[in-house]
């Protein structure tokens, strides 16, 4: 289990430092700092091993957390914890940042020793927290006697992340679909690799203690209906099933109903939480294709021309668009032509960064630069790195649809029509590039 | 040099290495240079020309980014333009980007050359000075290849500056180590050399450490810088630190160039003239006379830079080695420093001791401060110089103080560092066995260090000892009883238990005469330990079981009960399971003499250099095998010298740490020839072998030779190993013999072996030896040796068993006065009965036990073999304890038998 775990600065100064067992001693705060933070090379591995000692590190802008153990731990656990770690913080500070950090050390420390007990991960459920974890801003809704003791019976109960007794004038829930989309084309055209991982995130402010019921166009459930026999249905949307690589859940959904029936069923969390994360690979909707075509003139002289196309539906609007165009270590001056949106040429990331702000599906726009080279010595060959693209879609690129969400209160008196429900879907690009 | 001009701040740098130095991560200070990297592109590939100015500012961030650790590929080309400059500052900026960026197999190298070339023909001695320092500091092939034959002209050149003159030399000195090969001196040599009399000390500084280089590839051209050399030194060694102002260092006269001066000694043999020879030794006189002076100030740097010249002088002392007073006096002083509170200097002068150690004149004067080494190793704080006292009472040891050293060694090993003791180990395991006078001090002290150090004993070290006790009969019974009582300590380390197996297995009978070392409780002890040994222990020990079967009839069912049982017959090592296997069915099928002859007594080791030394030789790495192998050389040619005829202290020598092969190169070979002419017949081997059959039979610093022979009735077989001990081969190598023997290989090669088998038929009664006659080549001069070979008529003993009576009743048959030979003699070796018991053994008669009333004495019969007779003997062998004497009667069938066995024993006891 977890050792200990520390909070460092860019400068590898410690921040915060929570030790759970005696194994971990002082000397495991420098190991880190000399052999991660000041490495000579830089440390690309997440997990690190210096004298039987692991480190799990995780980088938030320039904070540096690190769990460490001497035990055979659970890697993947660590991480989920680190992440969730990230998430507590940013639920009660915001940004995580050197600043926030020093300001708020007294509820970290308090978190630590909430959702961490002998190294052991504990109920690290935001919603939850804030209710007995009350420093600074975020003050407690509850101030009566009854309700302070029903906190610790909710915390160590079956249903941890829920207290009874909410109540809402309006029932309402949001749930957002954000899927990243990761691509590798080749420059012919050619997809070299593909994924999109997805997250499912509510919003939930309903009264009660409600069941929900979630439906997408999951490819078993759907094929498994049209077995079943309703037979107007299958026709439809079985050529809109997606096949779900893999996916995980928040703690509240029942595992077994999903075992048995694949059906998504749970009591919600209060406020904002993340429901499920997945990862699909297969027929996934490429939102912007990117045509490059370099050629070098002579030694000195390179023209870069790169047409974007966007590929889904007119009425649909992509925005934050960035085309980032790699050049060349020896650039000496850039001229860039383009018909939509701003390029510029940044030196410090040797690269021409081309913005547009909206752009609408079944589109093109093109960009020319002409790159002058400063004849250099060296013999190497330019390596030429691929073509990368930021965008914000307003679909799901993986296909995934959501078909219902139903809310089940049997004790108080309202029924699934009574919520008001948001769905939204936004893709954002990954990885997201092209060879040329 | 120019001053700098008002406008050479350069801010645009200072700002660059401020933003860089604010940069909060690694990723900001990435994206900062990107920035600059392309500002200066566009800068330099801009279409207005810069001026000097901008350019030397841009070329300077450019140099500060490649020494941040980011590759510069470009700004060359601008570099090499700033060299063209007449600015101070922007040519040095020039130099040092071309010194620190540009690669050999550059294309601008031409540029840079030219550029370098105008440079050094200008008449600006700044600008020379740069040109000279990029040279070198580039040092490329090249560099070499253009400037080589440039930059001695500007070393001589008379009207050269002396700054320039020191930059020259010392540039010619690093293209001469990069390629030695293009940097021909030869007119120069001479003017060079002069220069150890220009009147700069600077230039003298710079050109002495040339000349040094220069002198070690080829002594001879340089000779005449010896006469110069001590002549300067003479003149700074006598000055008074006044005399020279900007070259004396906190009172002390110039002491980087007496050092360099000394180290120039120190190439050379001690110079020839009277003159100049009167005056080096006056001048170390002086400095050694300095040294006993009071401080002149109590700055560490004044005693820094005397003691540094001390220490140099003392080192040529010691190369020169021929003045026995400066010798003894520089021993006296590092004796004083080996008290001094400064570790540096205890350091020095036990490392210094050392090699005064190896020199004769001084061994002595070294041997005088022996109780402070070994306080120094018991005491001393730092570990290496406790390394280095170890190192010196290694040095330091020779007979006359073995034995102390060797047991303080002992002591100190428990308590040394890990990181040495391996070393020490080996130390002590070679002193040991060098200056054993006595063996069963060697066994003794080697039993006691695996005993004290178990882990650290590497195995050369305990094969040595058992090739040691293997080879020399008179310490194997001692051996065996030592070792017996070593193993009997509850925890013996595993070495022990490998030394104690091999060597009761062999010579555990010499020993089983006690009961309480019976052979049953010799097993049980070393069995005890089996089962906490490793496998490859395991295995020795099992062959140890199977020798015991044959040595003692009477463990055999206990043994293969052990052997039998499933943790040996079925153990997973396949190599335990094996031997198991094996020796049960030998020694269930074989009968005792098939046994006997299989598990024969080890026959000795061919001498060779001793392992251990060679293992040392390798860790200590090959500077200091040359200086140990001298010391070697110089002890065993002295030795040599003492010792006029063949001796048992002969034979000792022989045994020693292993005779330096490669020192007994031709070159040695004269004073070798001496040592086989006066020779003569060498019977000293002979006597050894009356009783023994196998066994080293002759040995000098060339040739071995061995033997092993096997007698059944009347005839014989006898195996001659002849090995040549040097790295040379041996010519026309033939031997005679009275007896007819099989021709042997005319030649031996260096380091190897040839073997001759001679069969022998003994035809009747006999007394003298067959002789053996050897004649060789070696190293062009002609070798010839005689030996009497080792056949006597005992060899053809038939042992037979008789009952008391039936001894008496023949006893008085053989009555006939001619018949008994009888002989009183003192006894050359100590009484020890089962000694005595072996050797009557090893005679060939049986040994009858509980015939003889008196339980003292022995009485063995037995019937010589002959073609024409059989002969029966009949012997009694009455020792006297108290008068150390014996009386030894012999009587047999044939007077001249009884006579020649008579004779024979008689030098055994």
């Amino acid at each position: 289990m977890i050792g200990g775990l520390f909070i460092y600065n860019h400068k590898g100064e410690v921040l915060i430092s929570r030790v759970y067992r005696d194994d971990i001693g002082r000397n495991a705060v420098d190991a880190f700092r000399v052999n991660v933070i000041h490495a000579r090379q830089q440390v690309r591995s997440p997990v690190t091993n210096f004298a039987r000692t692991s480190f799990f590190h995780v980088k938030r802008s320039n904070i540096w957390l690190a769990a460490v153990t001497k035990q055979n731990v659970n890697a993947a656990m660590v991480f989920e914890f680190l992440y969730k770690m990230c998430d507590v913080m940013t639920a009660y500070f915001s940004k995580i940042s050197e600043e926030n950090i020093k300001n708020n050390f007294v509820l970290i420390y308090e978190l630590l020793d909430e959702i961490l007990d002998f190294g052991y991960p504990q109920n690290s459920e935001t919603g939850a927290l804030k209710t007995f974890i009350t420093q600074q801003g975020i003050k407690s809704q509850h101030h009566t006697k009854e309700e302070q003791s029903q906190i610790t019976s909710q915390v160590t109960g079956q249903i941890g992340w829920r207290r009874e007794g909410i109540k809402y004038r309006r029932n309402e829930l949001f749930l957002d679909v954000l899927e990243s989309v990761n691509l590798l084309m080749s420059p012919q055209g050619q997809v070299l690799s593909a994924h999109v991982s997805g997250r499912v995130v509510m919003k939930s402010y309903l009264s009660g203690m409600p069941e929900c019921k979630f439906g997408m166009n999951d490819k078993i459930v759907i094929d498994k209906q049209g077995k079943g026999g309703t037979t107007d249905d299958s026709g439809k949307s079985g050529k809109q099933s997606i096949a779900i690589d893999d996916c995980t859940f928040h703690q509240c959904v029942r595992l077994s109903k999903f075992d048995s029936e694949r059906s998504i069923s749970f009591i919600p969390p209060d406020g904002e939480y993340e429901l499920m994360r997945y990862r699909t690979t297969k027929d996934i909707i490429l939102p912007f294709r990117v045509i490059p075509l370099v050629r070098e003139v002579g030694r000195t002289k390179l023209e870069v021309k790169v047409v974007i196309k966007s590929n889904f539906k007119p009425s649909l609007l992509a925005q934050k668009i960035e085309v980032r165009i790699p050049t060349p270590l020896n650039t000496s001056g850039v001229q860039v032509i383009c018909m939509k949106g701003k390029a510029k040429y940044k030196a410090s990331e040797n690269a021409i960064v081309w913005k547009i702000k909206r752009m609408a599906g079944m589109k093109e726009s093109q960009i020319s630069a002409e790159i002058e080279l400063l004849p250099t010595n060296d013999k190497k060959k330019w390596a030429r790195p691929p073509i990368s693209m930021n965008f914000e879609v307003p679909f799901a690129p993986s296909g995934l649809k959501v078909r219902y969400l139903k809310v089940f209160e049997p004790k108080l008196n309202y029924s699934d029509h009574d919520v008001i429900k948001w769905v939204r879907y936004i893709g954002r690009s990954g990885i997201y590039e092209t060879r040329c | 040099m120019p001053a700098v001009s008002k406008g050479d701040g350069m801010r645009g740098l200072a700002v660059f290495i401020s933003d860089i130095r604010n940069c909060k991560s690694k990723e900001a200070e990435i994206k900062r240079i990107n920035k600059e990297l392309a500002n200066i592109r566009s800068k330099f590939k801009g279409d207005k020309a810069l001026d000097g100015y901008s350019k030397k500012k841009y070329v300077c961030k450019l140099l500060f980014i490649f020494l941040l650790g980011h590759d510069i590929d470009f700004g060359h080309m601008e570099a090499v333009n700033l060299l063209s400059s007449n600015k101070y500052t922007e040519k040095q900026i020039g130099y040092l980007f071309i010194s620190v960026l540009v690669n050999s197999n550059s294309e601008l190298i031409r540029l840079i050359n030219n550029a370098i070339k105008n440079d050094l023909s200008s008449r600006n001695p700044t600008f020379m000075c740069l040109a000279l320092h990029c040279i070198a500091n580039v040092g490329s092939r090249e560099m070499a290849e253009a400037f080589a034959g440039e930059i001695p002209r500007i070393l001589v050149a008379g009207d050269t500056m002396d700054s320039v003159k020191q930059s020259a030399a010392l540039c010619l000195l690093r293209l001469y180590k990069t390629s030695p090969d293009l940097v021909l001196m030869g007119e120069w040599t001479s003017r060079v050399v002069h220069l150890l009399n220009d009147q700069h000390m600077g230039v003298v500084t710079a050109a002495i450490s040339l000349i040094t280089c220069l002198s070690q590839k080829n002594p001879d051209e340089f000779k005449t810088c010896v006469s110069l050399a001590v002549s300067r030194l003479s003149r700074i060694v006598s000055s008074a630190s006044t005399d020279l102002q900007d070259y004396t260092y906190y009172f002390v006269p110039a002491p980087w160039l007496s050092c360099k001066l000394l180290r120039l000694l120190q190439c050379y043999p001690p110079p020839e003239d009277g003159a100049v020879k009167g005056r080096l030794v006056e001048c170390l006189e002086t400095i050694l006379n300095k040294a006993q002076e009071p401080p002149k100030s109590k700055k560490v740097q004044h005693s820094n830079a005397k003691n540094a010249i001390l220490f140099e002088a003392i080192s040529l002392i010691i190369h020169y080695d021929s003045e026995p007073n400066l010798l003894v006096r520089a021993c006296n002083q590092l004796g004083q420093f080996l008290q001094h509170r400064e570790t540096n200097l205890r350091y020095l002068a036990l490392e210094s001791m050392c090699t005064l150690a190896s020199s004769e004149f001084s061994h002595e004067a070294v041997k005088t401060h022996i109780e402070t080494v070994i306080n120094a190793l018991k005491t001393e704080r730092d570990v290496s110089v406790r390394q280095r006292a170890a190192d010196l009472l290694y040095a330091m040891c020779d007979r006359s103080n073995a034995k102390q050293i060797v047991a303080e060694m002992l002591s100190y090993l428990e308590t040394a560092d890990y990181s040495i003791r391996e070393e020490m180990v080996l130390k002590v395991a070679i002193l040991a066995e060098k200056y054993a006078v006595d063996y069963s001090w060697y066994v003794d002290t080697i039993l006691n260090l695996i005993r004290i150090a178990g882990d650290y004993v590497s195995e050369e070290v305990w094969y040595r000892v058992i090739q040691i006790v293997i080879n020399r009969d008179d310490v194997q019974g001692y051996a065996a009883k030592t070792v017996f009582e070593a193993l009997q300590a509850p925890a013996c380390h595993e070495n022990m238990v490998k030394v104690g197996g091999y060597i009761l297995g062999e010579f555990g009978n010499l020993i089983a005469g006690d009961p309480r070392s019976s052979p049953l409780v010799q097993f049980n002890l070393l069995h005890s330990k089996f089962h906490l040994c490793s496998v490859p222990t395991r295995a020795l020990l099992l062959s140890a079981y199977i020798k015991f079967i044959n040595l003692f009839p009477e463990t055999k069912s206990t043994i293969q009960e052990v052997l039998r049982s499933d943790s040996q017959i079925r153990n997973s090592d396949v190599e335990l399971q094996q031997r198991a296997v094996e020796y049960l069915k030998l020694s269930s099928i074989a009968s005792t003499d098939v046994l006997a002859t299989v598990l024969e007594e080890m026959p000795p080791f061919p001498e060779r250099e001793s392992s251990i030394l060679a293992k040392l030789k390798k860790k200590k790495g090959p500077g200091a095998v040359s200086n140990h192998l001298l010391k070697t050389r110089k002890a065993c040619l002295t030795d040599i010298k003492g010792i006029s005829t063949p001796s048992p202290s002969a034979d000792l020598l022989g045994l020693r740490a292993g005779p330096p092969v490669t020192a007994a190169a031709p070159s040695a070979g004269s004073l070798l020839v001496d040592v086989f002419s006066e020779a003569g017949v060498n019977d000293d081997g002979f006597l050894r072998f009356v009783c023994k059959n196998n066994g080293v039979l002759f040995e000098n610093q060339l040739l071995q030779i061995g033997i092993k022979s096997e007698y059944r009735q009347n005839l014989g077989r006898m195996y001659l190993f002849y090995g040549n001990k040097t790295s040379v081969q041996f010519v026309t190598f033939t031997t005679t013999l009275n007896v007819q023997a099989k021709p042997v290989e005319p030649l031996i090669e260096g380091g190897a072996q040839v073997q001759q088998v001679i069969n022998i038929e003994c035809l009747t009664d006999f007394s003298d030896a067959p002789l053996l006659n050897i004649k060789f080549r070696y190293g062009g001069a002609l070798q010839n040796l005689t030996l009497k070979l080792p056949v006597t008529i005992n060899k053809f003993f038939q042992p037979t068993e008789m009952a008391s009576h039936d001894f008496f009743q023949r006893w008085k048959q053989l009555s006939l006065p001619q018949q008994e030979a009888q002989k009183i003699f003192k006894a050359n070796h100590a009484m020890d009965t089962e000694v005595l018991k072996a050797k009557l053994l090893g005679l060939g008669m049986a040994l009858l036990e509980n015939v003889d009333p008196n339980p003292e004495n022995f009485v063995c019969a037995g019937v010589i073999q002959t073609k024409a007779q059989q002969v029966g003997s009949l012997l009694r062998l009455e020792p006297n304890a108290q008068a150390q004497m014996y009386r030894l009667t012999v009587r047999s069938s044939k007077d001249t038998v009884s006579k020649r066995l008579c004779e024979l024993l008689a030098e055994q006891f």
